[in-house]
């Protein structure tokens, strides 16, 4: 399965439960959290929670590729129909933001449920191709189905009020709210990383065969991280509906499933801190290129190329091996 | 006439062509996919790219060169024959030592490229491109209209299959091929240079993909995007069909063609979404797919 070979290199055998590991981790995580906290204050909020949903997209599509080896070519079904439903839930129920996220997300783990028990029925490329042909079936779905606005999407989706009483209208209490989300998901995310359940999946991921000869039942294991990643990529979606008031086709087509793939494969695949460092960078490079037009397609497929040939391991996977820590 | 199912047969046979002109190119492509993925272990994700780029080459072959159809149906897949093996040699090949879903990655950011240049170069509209005037009109056949050339793409596509199933399993090339599929180490022991078939199978592989593009090119206009969206089509025909066998590829790819064009006429809204259905009923009940061998 994909893992970038070097990132857990023999030499640094510091178990990841290990206090130095554990501690390095909240202190980055306490200087993040400090910055995304004045952030707004400095750059443009909007800007910034696309970040912070790519960031939480991509780290829970890392969960399933990274820890548990399987990767999913078709993350933008759950992304999209989340993002679908919570617009939908928004703007036609009239239900508050927090509903409709977990409505959306809800939607995102009944078809991770789905997807992910017929695909783990094949292994490694197919694999890949099976959930991609899911995620097109979906996206055929979308374009068809009469309550997803066809080609046009779900457009200016009210924010509303949360819990009814904070309007989140305003960018900033937004962002604050969005925030929190995503910190959350990134906590539950680490904590899943790091339980037994955790050591169990990376055991799965680089022996499969002994993880079963131990008694490990693989295939639930498997499914059940393809939930966790479905739902938490859910959660993603359903939050950038709000943020951009907008769900639309973008959200479930391939390129969004190969955008996850880039982010992940850019910041480093396997570690807690990658993905989100990757989706800084992407989406700042989409904004500098947005006047470029189609030529983003032609940048974006050529990191690809220069990622797989000379920097597997991604930003943060090098970064680690520099400072010979987990990251 | 006859009627069958309150269906008029014209509509019937006419969605039945069509499922079998659909079904020439899904053969074309997964038997180019599993030719490639029995000697390199990777799944070639640019596939649809270069499918897309043999119709352009066939364009361009007309529009700056004045070379027309049939020596377009030769020259093309050789060009993009050759651009092929010249990624392989440069790209592919240094993956060989990894996971093969490296491969898989690296070609889905080619396909990216490929796709991005000539959207660039020619917008996404589409480009004309004539029927050549020997396979222009068609034949009345009494129970529905026929055109010449779209008889022709399923006779082509089908004396390719067989062509490349022949190769493979009765020449000794194809011996060679095989062995190197089983056991390159060994095949290379015996002073094969299994590098060479390596670049040469994916270069045929690819080659496969730009003929079906060709073919396609006075049927559909030439498009960049059209290849992106049938890719992901012919990935699921290659999991229903397994990459084990030839002659699985080309039965599945026309055969899903055929369910297609049926699904069209009695129940249209489910025609884009059924082989992705078929996939999923196939998984549950033989997980290595109809052909394939259990992994």
């Amino acid at each position: 399965m994909v893992t970038g070979p070097e990132t857990a290199p023999a030499g640094i055998s510091v178990p990841v439960t290990a206090t130095g590991a554990a501690r390095l981790h909240l202190a980055i995580f306490a200087v993040a959290l400090a910055l995304a906290l004045a952030a707004p204050f400095f750059l443009y909020p909007v800007f910034l929670m696309k970040v912070l949903c790519f960031a939480l997209f991509a780290s829970a599509f890392n969960l399933l590729l990274g820890y548990g080896g399987l990767l999913s070519f078709g993350h933008a079904a759950y992304f999209g129909s989340a993002s679908y439903v919570a617009a939908h839930a928004a703007k036609v129920w009239g239900l508050t933001p927090e509903l409709a996220i977990l409505l959306g997300t809800g939607a995102a783990a009944v078809l991770g449920v789905v997807f992910g028990a017929l695909a783990i029925r094949r292994q490694g490329i197919y694999f890949a191709m099976v959930t991609l042909a899911f995620a097109q079936m979906v996206y055929f779905f979308s374009l068809q189905a009469p309550f997803t606005g066809g080609e046009d999407g779900i457009q200016s989706v009210p924010r509303g009020r949360l819990f009814g009483m904070i309007s989140l209208g305003p960018d900033i209490n937004l962002y604050f709210f969005v925030l929190a989300i995503v910190v959350g998901g990134l906590l539950l995310i680490y904590r899943i990383i790091h339980s037994p359940f955790g050591q169990v999946l990376k055991a799965i991921r680089d022996n499969e065969p002994r993880a079963v000869s131990l008694g490990y039942r693989a295939n639930r294991y498997k499914l059940a991280v393809f939930v966790m990643s479905a739902t938490l990529a859910g959660l993603a979606g359903a939050t950038k509906a709000l943020v951009f008031q907008l769900a639309s086709l973008t959200d479930v087509y391939w390129t969004m499933s190969g955008e996850v793939v880039l982010i992940t494969l850019l910041g480093g695949m396997g570690t807690v801190f990658g993905p989100i460092v990757g989706a800084a960078i992407v989406v700042t490079m989409q904004n500098y290129f947005a006047g470029f037009g189609a030529w983003v397609t032609v940048i974006q497929g050529t990191i690809f190329v220069i990622g797989v040939l000379l920097f597997r391991e991604g930003v943060v996977g090098i970064l680690a091996r520099w400072l010979r820590r987990p990251l | 006439m006859f009627e069958l199912l309150g269906i008029p047969p014209q509509a019937l046979f006419g969605q039945l062509l069509l499922g079998l002109i659909n079904g020439s190119f899904y053969a074309l492509l997964s038997l180019g996919l599993a030719v490639i993925f029995g000697l390199l272990n990777i799944i070639n994700f640019a596939h649809g790219a270069l499918y897309m780029m043999g119709a352009f080459v066939a364009w361009m072959l007309l529009n700056y060169l004045g070379i027309g159809y049939w020596p377009a149906l030769i020259l093309a897949p050789l060009a993009v024959g050759i651009f092929g093996m010249v990624i392989e040699r440069l790209m592919i090949a240094r993956l060989y030592h990894l996971d093969h879903l490296y491969g898989l990655l690296l070609t889905f950011g080619l396909a990216l490229i490929i796709q991005g240049l000539f959207r660039n170069e020619y917008g996404i509209s589409g480009l004309p491109y004539q029927i050549p005037t020997q396979l222009a009109g068609g034949q009345n056949l009494g129970f529905m209209f026929l055109p010449n050339y779209r008889a022709w793409v399923v006779v082509a596509s089908l004396l390719v299959c067989f062509g490349t199933w022949f190769m493979i399993e009765k020449t000794r090339l194809g011996a060679l091929l095989r062995a190197a599929t089983e056991n390159p180490a060994l095949v290379g022991a015996f002073g094969i240079n299994v590098p060479r078939l390596i670049t040469l199978t994916y270069g045929f592989g690819v080659a496969l993909a730009a003929f079906a593009g060709v073919l396609a090119a006075p049927i559909y206009s030439v498009n960049p995007n059209m290849g992106a969206d049938l890719i992901i089509v012919v990935f699921a025909v290659v999991v229903i069909g397994g990459m084990g066998s030839i002659l699985g590829s080309i039965v599945t790819g026309f055969g899903l063609g055929l369910v297609e064009g049926l699904t069209r006429v009695f129940y249209p809204e489910g025609s884009a979404v059924v082989i992705f259905v078929i996939m999923a009923i196939v998984l549950l009940v033989k997980p290595a797919g109809l052909f394939g061998r259990a992994a």
